[in-house]
């Protein structure tokens, strides 16, 4: 799933700073199951920021909405009419959902009530880890299935580095080394063998670096 | 020859070679290069220059490398694939040829959290093993990464950088079993040379080394032990706890406790070491890395019965390479 997590407070009412009437909505997907922005999120929040906007003595609406998924036109589109009046939506879906959000509800502006993280899963009881970059030329089978893209600090295709030690990445003694445990999986598999060659360059323009992204299915599009 | 280098060509001549780190300023301040520099000359083969050790901004290896090499100390340049995708670096290369430099290191590097930018984007296009190839395909196929051959014009003549290649590896990384591997990895992706993280730990080097020669690896590529003078036992502690690929046993953290004069405990401790080194088999030299204190190497060098070192005569130059004496040429040829 997309992990995210909710801004502080203060960043959110510093960016509702001046709106009179807010429309928060939620995302029943990837936030809800990281318990970052789905319906129990939304009003969590909003009895947060009217309680705090009394507490100032300011006047502050705050309605509240979830929609299924933000990055689908079908449940993207009717938040127009639930934010009929309101002069500013506060979007709890990662910033995939702010984006499109944005571009389907043209008015009014979209802000976003969360950092999106990273593609990770969910590893253990409210643990949500990093496990794919999204580099678009996926090496999953090389590796043993552990990607060095996202796992690893500097990204190796030919790791470990000298900093890792006792299965630690150096950057943290609370991140596991990638390659340690590439190796660890790959010698299970009885299959180091693989990881004496070479891996040469990446081509990194199938992904981020290649510029924006776009998906097209011929066979899906509208004839 | 591959470079024509003097660290090459004493490594060729079987000479015991020594290697050292000389460190830029965090600053633009050239007459700090050129003093260290000076305290360098005559002492070692050749000097490493460092590119923004820890993530920490320094004058670049390359204005540094160029800095040392008019001072008369031949430079290693360090490059990192932290901070430069693969287009910086090849034309980092051609510079660094066209500058006089001959001798490079290829390292991944520290990740910026170590550093004093640690909020910066990092690059790593390439990992040291792939910049490593790429420097071997540079030099001897005359060909960039992405394979175009390396001259000004179809006609002109190939103009590749020909440097010696090194790269660095860490016996008391883990894991254990793998440290060996990738060090077979460098030396088939082209590394003439390796540079070991400094041994304090002089048995897991061993049991390093003899893995080593169990491949055959200490004749495929020249390894030399890397050594580090220090001056406390708070450095040493500092080290191991801060510094990624750095271990330091207990005892050595006590003997350099109880010592009375830290520094000439420190010296004492690396020319031991350095001896030591020199005993294990497949062992080519020593790369001493005496972090802000350059004017120890000298002592330890001397000390070690290391000097002096050894003057070795570049080979005639070929006619059509770099130095040759120009042909002599015929009325009728028109200059190009």
């Amino acid at each position: 799933m997309i992990v995210a997590e909710r801004k502080p407070l203060e960043e959110i009412e510093a960016e509702l700073k001046g709106f009179k009437k807010v429309l928060i909505v939620g995302c029943g997907t990837c936030v809800t199951v990281c318990m970052a922005g789905g319906e129990k999120e939304v009003g969590v929040l909003a009895s947060m920021l009217r309680m705090r906007a009394k507490m100032r003595g300011e006047a502050l609406e705050v309605v509240e909405a979830t929609v299924q998924r933000q990055c689908d036109r079908e449940y993207v589109a009717p938040i127009a009419q639930l934010a009929e009046g309101c002069d500013a939506i506060l979007s709890m879906a990662c910033g995939v959902g702010v984006n499109y959000a944005t571009e389907v509800v043209r008015s009014p502006v979209v802000l976003p009530a969360l950092n999106t993280r990273f593609f990770g899963a969910n590893v253990d009881e409210g643990v949500w880890a990093v496990r794919c970059a999204g580099c678009g030329d996926c090496l999953l089978a090389k590796t043993g299935g552990i990607c060095p893209i996202a796992r690893c600090a500097k990204s190796l295709l030919n790791g470990p580095c000298g900093g890792s030690q006792d299965g630690k990445c150096e950057v943290s003694p609370d991140v596991e080394c990638a390659w340690q445990l590439i190796y660890d999986r790959m010698a299970a598999l009885g299959r180091l063998d693989k990881l004496e060659e070479i891996e040469p360059p990446k081509d990194w323009s199938r992904g981020r670096d290649g510029g924006p992204g776009k998906v097209v299915r011929e066979d899906a599009t509208k004839i | 020859m591959k470079s024509g280098s003097n660290l090459e060509r004493v490594l060729e001549s079987g000479a015991f070679t020594v290697t050292a780190e000389l460190g830029p300023p965090k600053s633009a301040h050239a007459p700090s290069v050129r003093k260290k520099a000076d305290l360098l000359k005559g002492q070692v083969d050749a000097a490493n220059i460092t590119d923004n050790q820890t993530a920490i901004v320094r004058m670049s290896s390359i204005a540094a490398a160029r800095l040392a090499l008019d001072q008369g100390v031949e430079p290693v340049m360090q490059m990192t694939c932290r901070d430069r995708n693969r287009i910086a670096i090849q034309s980092d290369l051609l510079g660094a040829y066209a500058l006089g430099i001959r001798n490079i290191l290829c390292l991944s590097g520290d990740h910026q959290k170590f550093g004093n930018h640690p909020q910066a984007k990092n690059v790593f296009d390439l990992d040291s093993i792939q910049l490593v190839g790429m420097v071997k395909a540079m030099r001897d196929e005359g060909l960039f990464q992405c394979g175009e051959e390396i001259r000004n014009t179809k006609k002109a003549p190939l103009a590749p950088p020909k440097m010696l290649i090194g790269a660095a590896a860490n016996p008391f990384g883990d894991p254990f079993p793998f440290r060996v591997i990738r060090l077979a990895k460098k030396a088939q992706a082209g590394a003439d040379f390796i540079q070991t993280q400094p041994v304090f730990d002089l048995e897991r080097f061993k049991m390093w080394m003899t893995a080593v020669r169990d491949r055959g690896l200490h004749e495929q590529t020249a390894i030399l032990a890397g050594v580090m003078p220090v001056k406390s036992w708070k450095a040493l502690a500092y080290m191991d706890k801060n510094v990624p690929g750095i271990r330091i046993p207990a005892p050595l953290i006590e003997r350099m406790k109880g010592a009375e004069d830290g520094e000439a405990e420190g010296v004492k401790l690396c020319v031991e070491t350095m001896q030591q080194l020199r005993e294990v088999e497949g062992v080519r030299g020593i790369h001493i890395m005496a972090v802000e204190w350059e004017a120890i190497v000298p002592e330890v060098v001397s000390q070690a019965g290391l000097l002096p070192r050894p003057v070795i005569p570049k080979a005639e130059a070929k006619e059509g390479e770099e130095g040759a004496k120009p042909k002599k040429e015929k009325a009728s040829q028109a200059a190009d």
